[in-house]
C-alpha cells in the first residue's frame, strides 16, 4: 500500500486542505458578516414583524399604551366565556355579564378605544359603540342582558359577538380576507364584502394592469434608443448615453415635479397646444391627477432601467449575423424577426422584469401625479398607514405585495441573476 | 448607422422614420429636465412661458424664487443684507436647513454602507464563500422591496427597538430612533447598500486574484495587500458605488415621511410638503440646482467608469 501524502510537518495532505478551505471560507464569511449581520437586524427582521402584525391583532384582549408601551389585558371576561362556550352559542345572561363587566373595566383603563378600533376593522361604526358602551356600563343594574341591550340594541347583533370572538383569539386571518375582499358571515363561513367594499382585489389587479402597461411602453420606446446606441459608433453612442444617464441620475421628486408643469391643465404642454390652435381653451386635456399622469410619469422615470439591459446585451450581438439573413434572401423585416430580436430576449426579460417589479411597488410618483384613479396598492398601503391607521390591514396587503414581489425578484434570479445587474 | 446605398424606398423610409423615432424619445427623456431650467427664472407665479419669457424680455425673467429659497423661513427677510441678515438665513432659512439635513445624512449614510459593501463585495467575490447566491440576494433586496413596506416595517421597528425582543418572551422598551438622525442614517444605508455591493463586485469581478497572491508572496500582510494593492484598483469602483449611495440617500423621500421628524427634514421631504401643498416655482429653482447636481454627479461617475475600465485593462471607450 502506497504511503499516505502527507505536508512537509507530517499533517495528512487531505486535512491540511480541508483546514485550509475551512479557513479562507470562515474568512471570505467574517468579510460578509457585519454587513449580512446589520441587514438582517434592520431590514429583514422590522419587515418580518411587520408582517407578523397581519396576523396578530392583540388590541382587543391587551391594550398597549402609546406612550409607554406597557400592555394592560382587557376583555379577559368575555374571554373567558368565549373559551368556555363553543362557537354557535347564544350569548345568554353570563355572557353579557362578562361583557358589561369588561366594559365597565374598559372605562376604568381607558381602554374602549383599543377593544372598538379593533372590532371597528370588521363592522364599521362600532368604536362609538363601545366608547358610548365603556361609559354607561357602570350605571347598568341586572338582568345584564335585557338592561344593556335596552341602553343600545346594537350589542345584541350576531355579527358583533362573532367579529368579538374572532378578536379574543389574537391571532386572526381576517385581515388577509379583507385583503382579498371577503368577510365572515354570522356562522363563521367566507364571504365575499359588499358590492361597495370591494377594493383591494380591484386594486391588485389595477397595479399590475397599470405595471404591466408601463413595462410594455417601456420596451416599445427603449428598443430603438438600445439599438441605435448600441450600433452607433463608441464615441457617438457615449455622447447619446449621457442623455439616458442624466435622467437616471437626477432626483425623482424634480421628474415627477416636472411633470406636473409639463402636463397640468395651465402647463406648458396644454399652453403650446392652444397656442398651435390644435385644441381650444376649454379642450384642454386633463393629464395630469389621473392615471394617464401617472403612467407617462413613471414610463418616463423607469424607461432608463429598461434601456441599459437591452443596450449591453445589444452591444454582444454581431452585425454579421443580420448581414448573413439578408445575404440568404430574407427581407430585412424578416431578418429582425427571426434573427435580430431573437439574441434580444434576454435583454428584454432582465429590463422587463426590473421595470415590472419597480413599477408594482411604486409609491411617490402616483402619490402625487395620480389624483384619485392614478394610485397604486402602495398608497392604499400609506393610506391604511397613516389614516385609517387600520395597521393589521396595512400588514395583510405589504404581505400579499411581498410577496408577489420577492416571486418575481425570484424569478429574475433564476432567469438573469442577481449578479448580472448592472447601473449604468 | 449609415443607409446603404442598395436600400429600397421603403427601407429608405423606413431608416428615417426610426431616426425620428429616436429623436423623438430623446426628446421625451429630456424635455421634462430641461423645461424646470427657464420656468425657474419666471417671474411671474406661473408654471408657463408667459408672453414676455417667449419675447425674451428681460422683465419676464428674474431670481426671485431663487432669492425665496434663501430667505422662506428667515426671521427677518426683509432687512438689509448685512453680517446680520447672512446670519439669520445660515441659521433660520428652511430651505438651507433642509440641505444642511441631507449633507449630513447623505454623507453618513453613503461612508456606512460603502464600508461595509465593500467589505462584504471583498467576500462575495471570493470563490470560497458559501452560499453566496442567497447572501448576494438578501444584500440586494432592499433595492427590490416595495419602499413603502421597507418604510412602514422600519417605522415600527423604529419607534421601539427594543420591541423585537417580544418574540423572544422578553418585554423590554428602550429609547426610539424615529425623529433622530441616527433612524434616517441607519434607514439610508440599508437603502444604498445594494448601489454599493453592486458596483464593487462588478468591480471585483475584473480584478486579477493572483495578485493578491502575488503581494503575499513578497512579505505583505493582509492589511497592506488591501490598502497597496486590492484598494487602489478597486477604488473606481468603490467611488462610483459610494456616489449611488449618496445620490439614493440625497433623493430618498419615503423613510424620510415616515421615521424622520421635524428636525431631520431634508431637501426632497421640502420638495414634497411643497409639490402637495402649493406648488410654487420656488419648487422649479431647487429642481434647477438639483439637475446641476446630478450633472456633476454624472460627470463625476463616467469619468471614474473609464479610469477604472483603464485600469483593469479593458480597452478604453
Amino acid at each position: 500500500m502506497a504511503e499516505m501524502l502527507t505536508t512537509a510537518d507530517g499533517i495528512p495532505l487531505k486535512a491540511a486542505l480541508a483546514r485550509a478551505q475551512s479557513r479562507a471560507r470562515r474568512k471570505a464569511l467574517f468579510l460578509v458578516l457585519p454587513l449580512l449581520i446589520f441587514t438582517l437586524l434592520s431590514f429583514v427582521l422590522p419587515i418580518g414583524a411587520m408582517m407578523a402584525r397581519s396576523v396578530h391583532n392583540p388590541e382587543f384582549v391587551a391594550s398597549t399604551d402609546r406612550g409607554t408601551g406597557a400592555v394592560t389585558p382587557i376583555m379577559q371576561n368575555l374571554k373567558g366565556w368565549f373559551d368556555a362556550n363553543p362557537l354557535g352559542t347564544e350569548p345568554d345572561e353570563a355572557a353579557y355579564a362578562a361583557l358589561v363587566a369588561d366594559l365597565a373595566h374598559l372605562q376604568e383603563t381607558k381602554a374602549s378605544g383599543s377593544a372598538g378600533t379593533r372590532i371597528n376593522y370588521d363592522l364599521p361604526g362600532t368604536l362609538s359603540l363601545f366608547k358610548s358602551g365603556a361609559r354607561g356600563a357602570g350605571k347598568l343594574e341586572p338582568p345584564f342582558k335585557e338592561s344593556l341591550l335596552a341602553d343600545d340594541a346594537r350589542w345584541g347583533d350576531p355579527k358583533l359577538w362573532q367579529a368579538m370572538r374572532a378578536a379574543t383569539a389574537g391571532v386572526t386571518a381576517d385581515f388577509y380576507l379583507a385583503a382579498l375582499d371577503r368577510t365572515r358571515a354570522a356562522d363563521g363561513s367566507i364571504v365575499q364584502a359588499e358590492e361597495n367594499r370591494q377594493i383591494y382585489i380591484k386594486l391588485f389587479l389595477r397595479t399590475f394592469g397599470l405595471s404591466a402597461l408601463i413595462t410594455f411602453v417601456c420596451l416599445l420606446l427603449a428598443f430603438p434608443v438600445a439599438h441605435l446606441l448600441a450600433t452607433l459608433p463608441m464615441a457617438k453612442s457615449n455622447l447619446l448615453m449621457i442623455l439616458v444617464l442624466l435622467p437616471f441620475w437626477t432626483s425623482l421628486l424634480v421628474r415627477t415635479s416636472a411633470w406636473m408643469v409639463l402636463l397640468q391643465e395651465q402647463g406648458v404642454l396644454n399652453d403650446s397646444l392652444v397656442g398651435l390652435g390644435l385644441i381650444t381653451e376649454d379642450q384642454r386635456l386633463a393629464m395630469m391627477y389621473n392615471t394617464t399622469g401617472t403612467i407617462i410619469a413613471m414610463t418616463h422615470i423607469l424607461l432608463p432601467f429598461m434601456i441599459l439591459p437591452l443596450y449591453s446585451v445589444m452591444r454582444t450581438i454581431k452585425p454579421s449575423y443580420v448581414r448573413a439573413a439578408r445575404s440568404l434572401g430574407a427581407t430585412s423585416w424578416t431578418a429582425f424577426r427571426r434573427v435580430y430580436l431573437p439574441q434580444t430576449l434576454p435583454g428584454i426579460g432582465a429590463g422587463g422584469l426590473l421595470v415590472f417589479i419597480l413599477a408594482v411597488g411604486y409609491y411617490i410618483t402616483p402619490a402625487l401625479v395620480g389624483g384619485a384613479s392614478g394610485r397604486l396598492i402602495s398608497n392604499m398601503i400609506a393610506d391604511h398607514m397613516n389614516d385609517t391607521l387600520n395597521w393589521s390591514l396595512a400588514a395583510a396587503l405589504s404581505a400579499i405585495l411581498l410577496a408577489a414581489v420577492l416571486i418575481l425578484y425570484w424569478l429574475y434570479d433564476r432567469l438573469v441573476g442577481i449578479d448580472k445587474l448592472k447601473l449604468g | 448607422m449609415a443607409i446603404p446605398t442598395y436600400a429600397s424606398p421603403l427601407e429608405r423610409t423606413w431608416a428615417w422614420t426610426y431616426r425620428v423615432l429616436c429623436v423623438l424619445i430623446f426628446v421625451f427623456l429630456m424635455a421634462p429636465i430641461l423645461i424646470v431650467i427657464p420656468l425657474s427664472f419666471n417671474a411671474e407665479p406661473y408654471f408657463t412661458f408667459t408672453d414676455k419669457m417667449l419675447a425674451l424680455d428681460p422683465d419676464g425673467y428674474s431670481t426671485r424664487w431663487y432669492d425665496l429659497l434663501l430667505t422662506f423661513g428667515m426671521k427677518a427677510p426683509d432687512a438689509v443684507r448685512d453680517g446680520g441678515w447672512w446670519a439669520d438665513m445660515w441659521a433660520n432659512s428652511t430651505w438651507l436647513k433642509a440641505a444642511k439635513n441631507s449633507v449630513i445624512i447623505g454623507f453618513w449614510s453613503t461612508i456606512l454602507a460603502t464600508a461595509l459593501g465593500t467589505l462584504a463585495a471583498l467576500g462575495l467575490s471570493r470563490p470560497e464563500m458559501p452560499g453566496r447566491k442567497v447572501i448576494m440576494a438578501i444584500l440586494i433586496s432592499p433595492m427590490i422591496v416595495p419602499i413603502i413596506i421597507t418604510a412602514t416595517g422600519m417605522f415600527f421597528f423604529y419607534s421601539n427597538p427594543c420591541g423585537i425582543l417580544q418574540w423572544v418572551g422578553i418585554s423590554a422598551q428602550c429609547g426610539r430612533l424615529t425623529s433622530t438622525y441616527t433612524g434616517v442614517i441607519l434607514a439610508h444605508t440599508i437603502l444604498g447598500i445594494p448601489f454599493v455591493i453592486i458596483t464593487v463586485t462588478a468591480t471585483l469581478s475584473g480584478f486579477d486574484q493572483s495578485l493578491i497572491r502575488a503581494a503575499a508572496s513578497l512579505g505583505a500582510n493582509p492589511r497592506t495587500t488591501f490598502f497597496k494593492v486590492i484598494l487602489p484598483l478597486i477604488l473606481p469602483g468603490v467611488i462610483s458605488g459610494a456616489l449611488f449611495a449618496f445620490v439614493t440617500s440625497f433623493d430618498e423621500v419615503v423613510t424620510v415621511l415616515f421615521i424622520a421628524g421635524p428636525e431631520q427634514q431634508t431637501i426632497p421631504r421640502q420638495m414634497w410638503n411643497g409639490i402637495r401643498e402649493q406648488i410654487s416655482p420656488a419648487i422649479l429653482s431647487v429642481a434647477t440646482i438639483l439637475v446641476i447636481i446630478s450633472v456633476l454627479l454624472l460627470a463625476s461617475v463616467e469619468l471614474l467608469r473609464r479610469r477604472s475600465e483603464r485600469l483593469r485593462g479593458v480597452a478604453p471607450a
